[in-house]
């Protein structure tokens, strides 16, 4: 006989009630975890994979409740059980850890104390209890226990808040940790890090641990089984290996197909034929071959846009620190040092016509604010920036924006929700520049160009007249690229499009972006962190760190045979799920 | 926490016809709010036509009646100088109403557009309007009205005036954190790259997201200005004798309340609040028509 | 800590000349000639007119800024036309009695407001939720002098309990010897119990109004400030901790919410100093604000000077407080600066 299982979900039904009538989050699922497994929970955005932990721990909102079915932890009725014992299960037999980890702890509270609290609470420790949080700070390998204790939130690196946030989860050694969405909004090797902490520590504990992800790969890469969710239900439960290998339930086939990973190209993370539910999309019918990159495109392309050793000073504090700093001595470059952040520190490259180069880096690296500057919407501190022979660096960011050349190169947004103004709709959102930059005169020839484009992006002209708060982000991001596509440009930079999009939009709206360079001939610059993606859709990479370039050269040259130490680190940190 | 309701959404009305629909919907649900419309649409009718139905007019003196407890004949009961309070308490809402309106209108143009561009600009704008901000907000607000009206004279105008002065700090400080908050944001970065011109962003973009809040501010300062108002009539520096304002028939009507004719003084006052709690309800209530999205 | 204190002194400077030349020239403005009122009825135009020159009100506007702020710096801030004293001996005698009622008036509504509200935030939806959002939204539409008025009603007239409105003590009792000019501590501090509980009996109403005034803002603002922090990820993580309630509200959640609570302070404490006017002149009580309307319905200017530029000083200092307040509950605010 097979042991019981640690955590038992029996046909699980959550409700919520809302303005719109009681909707069911999550309808009769069954998960299992086994003594010391690791189980991934995958799914995309509204798939209840949150809820329904959230239901293990009870930790509903006020509107929800545990409608239907069973969850018994060690024996224990977990649904049924009273607030008092929720309370003594709670950290210290099953804990969780969260998304965003600096908002997760106590903004005004040492960290050391908070995990004190903890401790505390359930009874670990009483005189020995800063010593006790100390240990388990350095457990989850902070440098410096004894300073860190004392520290506060926002003192800590985003990496060391999700420590800190393990470090509380962990304190009293539970039996099992519910992970969610723990690495999203942190860099691939600080991902990397925290997820191989994770893993060794629960290990070590002979814990088990639910990973609950939107990602394929990094749930194939840590867990030993994985449950697939879509809309509130299971639709399959399989090894990990066995879900890339084999996958049995359509959606996960969808779910693999739509993950970037090596050896595939962008047609085909498009799901198959036949599966519905998808937004209508413009294929092309020659499906071109991207994983290799056209090298002899490079040779008789000319140059569109060219950066020259580009800079960007920010002072550091300001007066104060300047004068102390003069006052101290020591000579002017070391001031002037002390002084100023150099968040792009001289970097040159250049973008070809009909290229996609893709500019790749962590946070902070300055990608973005390169990518701004290029844009015009901020000012260089020295450099030269030339697009088609024009040196536009020198025309004032302020400037820019009346003249025709601000028609030529644009923009499409990460977040879809913000780059988009909540008071107007979507065709008035694609009309603006067509309004203010266009040849396009009247009423009703500005509608004809909306819905053309709408078109092009295949977004449904019914879709037109609405809000943003009632669209998806999926249609959403088509917006913003419909607006970014409305004057033809020459270049357009894209500023990690694709981020907050489900893995599934993500293919459709990636080959979107490939099918519109090639029919209107545009040239990006693909900004982004993500590896994978960038190896699909860009002809060369650019990768970056601490303001400078680290590497360049063709895609397929950089990615699969770096010369930097930098890139083997980023290539070595991406999850990989077994082939 | 999971975004299950923003998920599928069915039927979507556009334009007019759905703000009239989820209007309907949000009274419906939210009798509070209605009922504070319902008393809204009261005052303002009484403002409107009162004079012109009132039974006594209301500067008509006759000391046969005078200190008349409530009445059949008189409602509200007689003043000092035998005039009706009844009708004193129902003309005056149009005073009062009319100074709470003008003082809103007045402040929203001086402070909000003030406030949003100290927001979106920074720099100079925004150093100068926080000086002007923070020397209003040195003074205790009352008192800062009550040397202003002083200063100036006792007129209508000077009270409005007055009262827009010393709420100016508060609309350009909440509009100013709206306009910073929006100021980076991606859809007005996307604004330049379309060729807006910096006005162009600061009227077309930035301010239509800003009114909702603003217009719950307005709401909630009408009731805050009709106070203002009264409390200076109150202490001899608003509206003059005998003009009919809740205030001064509070006034006249104090040194009555502590032998017993509680009457010249509890109307006015009453009506002072329930008007005040009017519009205070209503801008609580406005709040969830405007922004849907805000709401939980 | 000692840079944020500089930091705050600095940045009051500019507030404070503001104050000082926003005050001059209110006053400059106000009607009415004091050289007249001098002069008395019998005042000869000649002697109105010397009257004028000694008081210096012939001299250009930008001549007499200067004396004045010399008379600032001394301490001088002239006298008072109404009661023939020095202004700064007559702010020193009233200040006491508006500070005593408006503090006995802010405890009472802090010590019921920040409960109502927490416990509003932390049951929503049920009764006392609905008794705190009906109190605050009826509290904050309440006049203050009508308050004031209907509370001597009630509590005078109809039953008696309350005693006369009129002013700091009966006149049977007399007041104790001055060391703070808090009525309650220096009686107490003499030891005589009558005069203690007289002057609490006098107290009781006008605190009251002050504080029904206050209330409303301050549960208004804990209870929003309470809902915000609840729904906050850290008190999820707290939660999911297995953290005891007590714990989460008290140590977790309250802190953090007091924080815009403590800045509502400083505007509560604004509109606090405006109603004192208000309510000591229904209380006739002998405070500051009463003291600055008499001299205004005269056109009395330095006096009212003296008040206002008193009251924004004060003022002034309070936000310093209550900015210092602030920067010891939220480090961010200390380790920043």
């Amino acid at each position: 006989m097979t042991a019981p299982a640690l955590l038992e979900v029996r046909d699980l039904t959550v409700e919520f009630s809302t303005r719109r009538g009681v909707v069911k989050a999550v309808q009769h699922v069954d998960i299992s975890v086994a003594k010391g497994e690791t189980l991934a929970i995958v799914g995309e955005s509204g798939s209840g994979k949150s809820v329904t932990s959230f239901a293990v721990m009870r930790i509903l909102d006020r509107a929800g409740r545990i409608a239907e079915g069973s969850v018994r932890f060690s024996g224990i009725d977990v649904a049924g059980a009273d607030e008092a014992k929720m309370r003594d299960l709670r950290g210290r037999e099953i804990s969780m850890i969260f998304q965003n980890p600096r908002a997760a702890l106590n903004p005004i509270r040492k960290v050391g104390h908070q995990i004190e609290d903890v401790l505390r609470q359930h009874a670990q420790a009483a005189d020995d209890a800063t010593a006790k949080a100390v240990a388990i700070l350095e457990q989850v390998k902070i440098a410096r226990p004894n300073e860190r204790y004392h520290a506060y939130p926002f003192e800590l690196s985003g990496g060391m808040c999700q420590r800190v946030v393990i470090a509380l989860a962990l304190a009293c050694r539970p039996q099992l940790l519910i992970a969610d969405e723990p690495t999203t909004g942190l860099d691939v090797t600080t991902q990397k890090a925290v997820m191989d902490l994770v893993v060794e520590l629960t290990r070590e504990r002979g814990m088990s641990t639910i990973l609950i992800t939107h990602d394929l790969g990094l749930a194939a890469a840590y867990c030993d089984r994985v449950v697939v969710m879509q809309q509130g239900r299971v639709v399959e439960t399989a090894q990990s290996k066995a879900i890339f290998a084999a996958p049995s339930h359509a959606y996960t086939r969808k779910l693999m197909r739509a993950t970037p990973r090596p050896g595939v190209t962008l047609r085909d993370l498009l799901p198959e034929e036949g599966l519905n539910g998808e937004q209508p999309h413009p294929v092309k019918p020659a499906a071109k071959l991207n994983g290799a990159a056209n090298p002899a495109a490079g040779a008789n392309r000319e140059p569109l846009l060219v950066v020259e050793k580009l800079v960007k000073e920010y002072p550091r504090k300001g007066l104060a620190t300047s004068v102390f700093s003069k006052l101290r001595g020591g000579n002017h470059a070391e001031a002037e040092q002390l002084q100023n952040f150099r968040a792009v520190d001289g970097i040159s490259f250049t973008v070809h016509r009909g290229e996609s180069v893709g500019l790749v880096g962590e946070s902070g690296c300055g990608k973005s604010t390169t990518s701004t500057m290029v844009m015009r919407l901020i000012d260089k501190s020295d450099g030269v920036i030339n697009f088609d022979g024009q040196d536009i660096g020198a025309i004032p960011a302020k400037k820019f924006a009346r003249l025709p050349l601000r028609k030529r190169i644009q923009m499409v947004f990460q977040d879809p929700t913000d780059s988009l103004n909540p008071r107007f709709t979507a065709a008035r959102a694609i009309a603006d520049p067509i309004l203010r930059l266009g040849n396009v005169r009247g009423g009703k020839a500005v509608r004809a160009r909306c819905e053309e484009l709408a078109r092009q992006v295949g977004l449904p002209a019914e879709l037109l007249d609405r809000f943003p708060h009632q669209l998806s982000g999926g249609q959403k991001a088509r917006v913003g690229i419909a607006r970014a596509i409305a004057l033809n440009p020459d270049l357009v930079i894209l500023d990690e499009p694709t981020a907050a999009l489900d893995v599934s939009v993500q293919a459709v709206v990636l080959n979107l972006l490939q099918d519109l360079k090639e029919q209107l001939g545009m040239s990006y610059l693909f900004v982004s962190h993500d590896l994978n993606v960038v190896r699909l859709l860009c002809d060369r990479v650019i990768v970056m760190q601490a303001g400078r370039i680290v590497e360049e050269g063709p895609t397929e040259r950089v990615l699969f045979a770096p010369e930097a130490q930098y890139t083997r680190d980023l290539l070595a940190a991406i999850p990989h799920p077994p082939v | 926490m999971t975004d299950i309701a923003a998920g599928k959404q069915e039927a979507h009305e556009t334009g007019l016809v759905a703000t009239i629909s989820h209007m309907r919907y949000v009274l419906g649900e939210d009798r509070v709010t209605a009922f504070a419309s319902g008393l809204f649409v009261l005052i303002v009718a009484a403002a409107l036509i009162g004079p012109f139905i009132v039974p006594y007019d209301p500067l008509a003196s006759n000391t046969a009646v005078a200190l008349k407890p409530p009445s059949l004949s008189h409602w509200f009961g007689t003043d000092q100088l035998g005039r009706d309070v009844f009708s004193r308490v129902i003309v005056a809402t149009r005073l009062d109403f009319f100074i709470a309106i003008a003082s809103v209108a007045l402040v929203f143009l001086m402070g909000g557009l003030a406030g949003v561009a100290a927001g979106f600009f920074g720099g100079w704008t925004d150093r100068i309007v926080g000086r002007i901000a923070d020397t209003i907000m040195a003074f205790p607000l009352f008192v800062l009205a009550m040397g202003i009206v002083a200063a100036l004279g006792n007129t209508v105008q000077n009270i409005v005036l007055a009262t827009a002065i010393v709420n100016f700090p508060l609309y350009a400080r909440v509009a100013r954190a709206e306009a910073t908050v929006r100021r980076e944001a991606g859809f007005v970065q996307a604004a330049r790259l379309s060729g807006n011109g910096e006005f162009r962003i600061l009227l077309g973009h930035i301010l239509p997201n800003i009114m909702p809040i603003m217009i719950v501010q307005m709401s909630l300062t009408m009731g805050y200005a009709i106070l203002n108002a009264a409390g200076l009539s109150f202490i001899g520096l608003g509206v003059r004798p005998p003009m009919p304002e809740w205030g001064i028939m509070v006034a006249e009507g104090a040194a009555f309340m502590v032998s017993g004719e509680w009457w010249i003084a509890l109307f006015p006052g009453a009506a002072l609040m329930v008007a005040v709690f009017c519009f205070n309800l209503l801008g609580d209530g406005l709040r969830d028509i405007v922004d849907p999205q805000r709401r939980t | 800590m000692l840079s944020l204190v500089l930091k705050r002194l600095v940045l009051a400077v500019p507030s404070l000349i503001g104050v000082v030349i926003v005050t001059f020239l209110l006053t400059r403005a106000l009607p009415g000639d004091p050289a007249a009122y001098f002069a008395g009825p019998a005042g000869t135009k000649e002697a109105i007119e010397q009257i004028r020159v000694k008081l210096g009100l012939d001299k250009p506007l930008p001549v007499q800024f200067v004396r004045y702020v010399a008379d600032l710096s001394r301490g001088d801030l002239g006298t008072a036309l109404t009661t023939g004293q020095p202004v700064a001996a007559d702010i020193r005698t009233r200040l006491p009695a508006s500070a005593e009622l408006t503090l006995i008036g802010l405890i009472l509504s802090m010590s019921i407001a920040v409960p109502l509200g927490i416990l509003a935030a932390t049951k929503p939806g049920s009764l006392i939720d609905h008794t705190c959002r009906v109190v605050t939204t009826a509290g904050v539409s309440l006049p203050v002098f009508f308050t004031g008025l209907i509370l001597v009603y009630v509590f005078y007239y109809l039953l008696g309990w309350a005693p006369a409105p009129l002013g700091r003590l009966d006149i049977f009792y007399s007041a104790p010897p001055q060391i703070t000019g808090f009525y309650l501590i220096d009686s107490l501090v003499a030891g005589d119990r009558e005069v203690f509980v007289a002057s609490l009996k006098q107290l009781i109403l006008p605190a009251l109004t002050l504080g029904i005034f206050s209330l409303a803002p301050i549960a208004r603002m804990t209870r929003a400030s309470m809902l915000a922090v609840l729904a906050s990820d850290f008190v999820r993580t707290a939660r999911a901790s297995g953290l005891a309630p007590f714990t989460v509200i008290v140590t977790y959640a309250f802190r953090n919410a007091m924080l815009p609570v403590v800045t509502t302070l400083g505007m509560v404490f604004s509109f606090l100093l405006g109603a004192n006017v208000l309510v000591e002149k229904v209380f006739a009580w002998p405070g500051i604000g009463s003291y600055a309307v008499e001299a205004l319905i005269a056109s009395d200017f330095a006096p009212v000077q003296g008040f206002v530029l008193t009251m924004a000083i004060m003022y002034v200092a309070l936000n310093l407080l209550i900015d210092l307040l602030y920067g010891l509950i939220d480090p961010r605010v200390r380790l920043e600066a």
